[in-house]
């Protein structure tokens, strides 16, 4: 499908693959998740703190993986310091090239790593998994204002961490990736409602969190449709490049069949059910293979996605 | 040859109107730079190269061209032989987005992979628009021609240059290679060689290339793009930013709605409510 004059393209493919995907993918979720929990945390009832600790919890194990795949992907793994220090004889010093999406996602990546660890260490406190007096005397500071201002920058941050590898794709000459200003954009939304369903599947297994499940579901819709509507303007975006057909032929056009079934669960619910979870109402009680199969379809649609946009410009 | 001095632009003129496809080039280039080469594979006519990459940093482009119907005496076009290789930009897609600061430009105004700076992440090689750059597999970083840095270092002209047997490949400073080209230019148009044309010698593209050329066609037959599509990968940055931003607000303002009211922790009501009831209770 082609609206304009094609783009030519003739740069090469970077295979970034299997360390690559996995890693847009927890990315996404650690950054999706603490956003959540810190929007929990600040503007949520009181009965909604364990389900921002699940959150946290959640930011934090989905982000231990990310910098060993990063680090992992790169063929001189040794030195995958060079992101943040300059090693050229005669001009070492710190390396922020603000201009490249991959220098500043290295530093914010190093930052958000310091928020999400430390917060994680917060909530092992505040949940008596830790009790040595020396956490609980280190995490004190952080029980009014500072830590909210820690969580909000940590959430400003997370927000970042889910969304710059869709820059960083875009901000190169690669088909498909450098032909939209969609894809920030669609890595987010599509972070957010996969961590709003990761949150929402994890409530089930955290009794105490289990008030803002309704919060998680409710949520889940709403991002499921701005990821909707950033999806259709990046195919339009491929289509007017030329394209389109290299991100949406065979194979890839099953990749986008999952990615499309993850938003099911979310549309299905902006259609079938109320946009708020009040008083007199509350969350239907679900059976558990719905609880489980609907977030993980979600998921799967998140990982989906990413494969499917980040496989199809390189093969 | 002229002293190579520090502090002065250089670069290649490469006139494919004259290459041969003696292929000479890219064994002088191997040698010097000790690259073992790809496993040789049959490939459309007589390449058996096919493509810049971390083992090949010259390249020379054999592309069919033999029209269909039969054609006079002295068309010259039959095939379309180009020694292809790094062009050296002006405004060098490969260091807008290096992380690193590996890729430098040198003292002899050409860019250069500082092998040992390199981390081998691969952004240089997403960015090129010449698919110049791959990966070294012997040092695991990435690699594409230096132009013989070590060379002029020495003062000494790059090896493919000087191999060149029909001085296709012509080494010197750039504003001298810019008027020789010019003059070639002038010539063949006089003998009637419409076609002719040179890419990469002005501004146009990239700011201007310190490897350009002569070429017999258009520039996307030879795989290279023309100046409306010769693009920086930063000219993404503002647009996908912004999209990233306002997905942001709109993200911020969706997570509100979802918190919005609850006065009282809501209770969940037993599974199996018909649609009906899941509408107005959810």
């Amino acid at each position: 499908m082609t609206l304009m004059a094609q783009a030519q393209h003739f740069a090469g493919p970077p295979h970034w693959t299997w360390y690559i995907v996995p890693y847009f993918f927890l990315a996404g979720l650690s950054g999706g998740c603490y956003a959540l929990a810190t929007l929990l945390r600040l503007r949520g009832e009181r009965w909604d703190e364990p389900a921002a600790r699940l959150g946290y919890y959640a930011a934090f194990a989905t982000f231990v993986p990310c910098p060993v795949l990063l680090t992992l992907d790169l063929t001189q793994p040794l030195r995958f310091w060079h992101m943040l220090w300059n090693t050229t004889p005669g001009a070492q010093g710190f390396n922020f090239r603000y201009w490249s999406p991959m220098s500043v996602g290295s530093w914010a990546l190093v930052a958000f790593g310091l928020f999400v660890t430390v917060t994680f260490v917060e909530v092992l406190v505040r949940d008596q998994v830790v009790r040595r007096p020396l956490a609980l005397r280190a995490v004190r500071p952080l029980d009014g204002t500072l830590g909210k201002l820690w969580i909000l920058v940590g959430a400003l941050l997370a927000t970042f961490i889910a969304g710059y590898t869709g820059v960083l794709l875009a901000v190169s000459n690669q088909p498909v990736w450098s032909d939209t200003w969609t894809l920030g954009g669609l890595f987010l939304a599509s972070a957010l409602s996969g961590s709003a369903a990761l949150l929402l599947l994890l409530t089930r297994y955290r009794a105490e969190a289990r008030p803002s499940a309704g919060a998680f579901d409710i949520a889940e819709r709403l991002f499921t449709l701005l990821e909707l509507v950033l999806l259709v303007l990046f195919a339009l975006t491929l289509a007017s490049a030329g394209t389109f057909d290299e991100a949406f032929g065979f194979p890839w056009v099953l990749l986008w069949l999952l990615a499309l079934g993850g938003l099911v669960p979310g549309l299905r619910g902006l259609f079938t059910a109320r946009l708020a979870v009040t008083p007199e109402g509350a969350v239907v009680a679900q059976s558990a293979r719905a609880v489980v199969a609907m977030p993980a379809l979600v998921l799967v649609g998140v990982l989906a996605l990413r494969a499917a946009v980040i496989l199809s410009a390189q093969f | 040859m002229a002293e190579i001095t520090p502090g002065k632009a250089y670069g290649f003129f490469t006139d494919t109107s004259v290459c041969i496809g003696c292929k000479a080039c890219e064994v002088a280039c191997k040698e010097w730079n000790q690259l073992e080469g790809n496993q040789p594979t049959f490939l459309d006519g007589y390449d058996n190269t096919g493509s810049l990459d971390g083992q090949n940093w010259r390249y020379v482009q054999l592309i069919d061209n033999v029209p269909d119907e039969t054609m006079g005496v002295g068309q010259g076009k039959a095939w379309l032989m180009m020694s292809d290789v790094c062009k050296h930009c002006q405004h060098a897609s490969c260091m807008d987005v290096c992380p690193t600061g590996a890729i430098i430009r040198t003292e002899f105004d050409t860019v250069y992979i500082q092998p040992d700076v390199c981390n081998g992440c691969r952004n240089c090689i997403s960015a090129c628009p010449y698919n110049v750059i791959g990966v070294d597999e012997n040092r695991n970083v990435a690699q594409k021609c230096t132009l013989c840095y070590d060379r002029l270092q020495g003062g000494m002209e790059p090896a493919c240059a000087k191999a060149c047997p029909t001085q296709s490949i012509q080494f010197g400073e750039l504003s001298e290679l810019r008027a020789r080209a010019d003059k070639r230019l002038g010539d063949l148009h006089a003998q009637g060689v419409g076609e002719a044309r040179l890419y990469g010698h002005d501004q146009e593209v990239y700011g201007g290339l310190n490897a350009f050329f002569l070429l017999m066609d258009e520039p996307r037959a030879y795989r290279l793009p023309d100046a409306a599509d010769a693009v920086l990968p930063r000219r993404n940055n503002p647009g996908s930013w912004l999209t990233g931003a306002a997905t942001a607000v709109l993200g911020l303002l969706a997570g509100l709605i979802a918190l919005r009211r609850r006065g009282q922790p809501p209770r969940e009501t037993p599974a199996g409510a018909d649609a009906g009831e899941e509408a107005g209770e959810a």
